[in-house]
């Protein structure tokens, strides 16, 4: 199968369904698992990392749940094509690094994937759309206990499941989910929230780059810890903790709504009016301008339908997906920026202007009643 | 202030997070907090980042002559790199890396999952070491019938683990 055929297809976590799907984007499990007494992939020799690859690439392809899979070794994909997979979160930025050995095997609907001599021997992982924390770790369960049944898998009495980062030890589970919180982030409470989710040993990270400043309003929350504690005991803290997020923001939104209507029209008016007419964009200033046309959605004043494009819109705006389509030579930034803005204006004609009426302008109202 | 990394350029990125309660910082300069990947779009942790640091401090303990039996692995590579050699360098290294793993993790007992050949064996052992206890406080209050009746059961489940 080719990869052109994969990427053709928005990934079940985008064009597909789930709950809680207005602000949980997706849901993440990954598993690492390493060959026992083997050289972990950082130190281990090119032979090494090849016969590990020879090892575990065939156990891999043979699950019942890839019968139909896309299966690549790295050094056989672009620059370009390894960037794709990235943005899609099927495979890690490290690994898209990573040279001769390394492989990955995903399902067509990408709700699968397999990195293979990444940072430890083999990292699977499902993603699921919406709040699916659970499905997804049972998707990833029974496939690494179908493998179990081949592959030897470094496990220690005390200490678990062995892995090349001491930080992974134990489980090798890192639960994750993509959360969409405008409401905090307009309000000004997401530092706060942030706060109060790492104090209770959860990592919250953007969807690029560490700190507050997430762009277009996407925050990634995740355990830390991995020994101690069972893969259940891991994912129903964090569920938890994501459950009491959506509240937050359901109520920093409601709040916007009741008090600050004017400017939360204002923006989404304004989002919709760049990204129609814009014809030089960043992808910082596009993932921005989207999430506010996001919120739009989830407020109703557009079609339920413009959701779909909305959120493809946010994975086929970014660099490598951009460029994936034109050949020859690579993009200057420039040139990208306009292709993306071009590429977003003719996707906003699909979309109706903004119904304000939705939403009762309250402000000015309330403001001579404070005065 | 140095940065933590490399020690020699003055630090003007500053790292906090509280974990469990306690609070970790870190202290790099540009270059090294670029290399570190504190700007990037994935990997980045801050766990990881301080176990490099703190981490090979801790891993010192054990004597510095200290080699992996199947890989070769050293404690100054794992100063380097942050990460281990194979799954050997756990028993290699375990002095050292059991006080870490305490500071890094909600313990130091894996409780989950395990592989199917190995799942029972944990059961059994789980489940033996229950019932030694009941056993003890049997005999300790002279209850002889309930205790004989426990070492049958641990002597079955014994012998399923020999098997």
């Amino acid at each position: 199968m080719k990869l052109s055929r994969i990427i053709s297809n928005a990934g079940e976590w985008i064009s597909g369904d789930g709950p809680n799907r207005q602000i949980v984007v997706s849901s993440r499990i990954r598993l690492a698992r390493n060959l026992a007494r083997t050289p972990f992939p950082g130190w281990a020799k090119r032979a090494e990392r090849l016969h590990t690859l020879e090892l575990i690439r065939p156990a891999v392809e043979s699950l019942p749940e890839m019968h139909d899979a896309y299966a690549q070794n790295l050094t056989e994909l672009t620059a370009l094509e390894r960037q794709v997979l990235v943005e899609r979160h099927l495979i890690s930025r490290e690994h898209a690094a990573k040279g001769a050995g390394s492989a990955v095997v995903m399902n067509v609907e990408q709700t699968l994937s397999f990195m293979i001599n990444e940072e430890d021997h083999l990292r699977m992982q499902a993603i699921r759309c919406g709040l699916q924390l659970r499905e997804a770790y049972a998707m990833v369960d029974k496939c690494d206990t179908e493998l179990a049944r081949t592959l030897d898998f470094a496990f220690h009495e005390d200490l678990g499941y062995l892995t090349a980062c001491p930080t992974n030890v134990g489980t090798g589970m890192r639960a994750s989910a993509m959360l969409h919180l405008p409401g905090l982030v307009m309000s000004e409470q997401i530092n706060k929230i942030i706060n109060s989710v790492n104090k209770i040993g959860l990592a919250v990270r953007g969807l690029h780059g560490e700190g507050t400043e997430a762009m277009g309003n996407l925050f990634q929350v995740s355990n830390q810890t991995t020994l101690g504690e069972s893969e259940g005991q891991i994912i129903d803290r964090l569920n938890e903790v994501i459950v009491h997020i959506i509240e937050h923001e359901e109520n920093a939104r409601q709040t916007l709504i009741e008090r600050r209507a004017t400017i939360l029209l204002d923006q989404i008016g304004r989002a919709y009016g760049i990204l129609g007419h814009a014809h030089c964009m960043t992808s910082k200033e596009a993932l921005n301008l989207l999430s506010v046309l996001k919120l739009g959605v989830d407020l109703e004043l557009f079609p339920s339908s413009a959701r779909v494009t909305i959120d493809e819109l946010f994975i086929e705006t970014q660099p490598a997906h951009l460029q994936k389509g034109v050949h020859g030579q690579k993009m200057t930034a420039e040139a990208r920026d306009a292709l993306r803005a071009t590429l977003i204006r003719a996707k906003l004609k699909e979309l109706p202007e903004p119904d304000m009426a939705k939403i009762p302008a309250t402000e000015a109202q309330k403001e001579t009643n404070d005065e | 202030m140095l940065c933590d990394v490399c020690g020699e350029k003055d630090a003007t990125v500053f790292l906090t997070q509280i974990v469990e309660g306690k609070m970790q910082k870190v202290n790099l300069c540009e270059a090294c907090s670029k290399a570190k990947g504190v700007n990037d779009p994935t990997g980045f942790a801050l766990a990881d980042l301080l176990l490099g640091l703190g981490a090979a401090q801790q891993i010192d303990k054990g004597p510095a002559s200290l080699k992996c039996p199947v890989c070769g692995f050293t404690q100054a590579d794992f100063k380097k790199t942050g990460r281990l050699g194979c799954s050997e360098c756990y028993t290699t290294f375990a002095e050292g890396l059991v006080p870490m793993l305490s500071n890094m993790h909600k313990g130091t007992t894996h409780i989950g999952k395990a592989p199917g050949n190995r799942a029972r064996t944990r059961e059994i052992n789980a489940r033996v070491k229950s019932l030694q206890a009941d056993l003890d406080t049997a005999v300790a209050t002279e209850q002889y019938e309930k205790a004989a009746d426990l070492r049958d059961q641990i002597r079955q489940l014994e012998a399923e683990l020999t098997e």
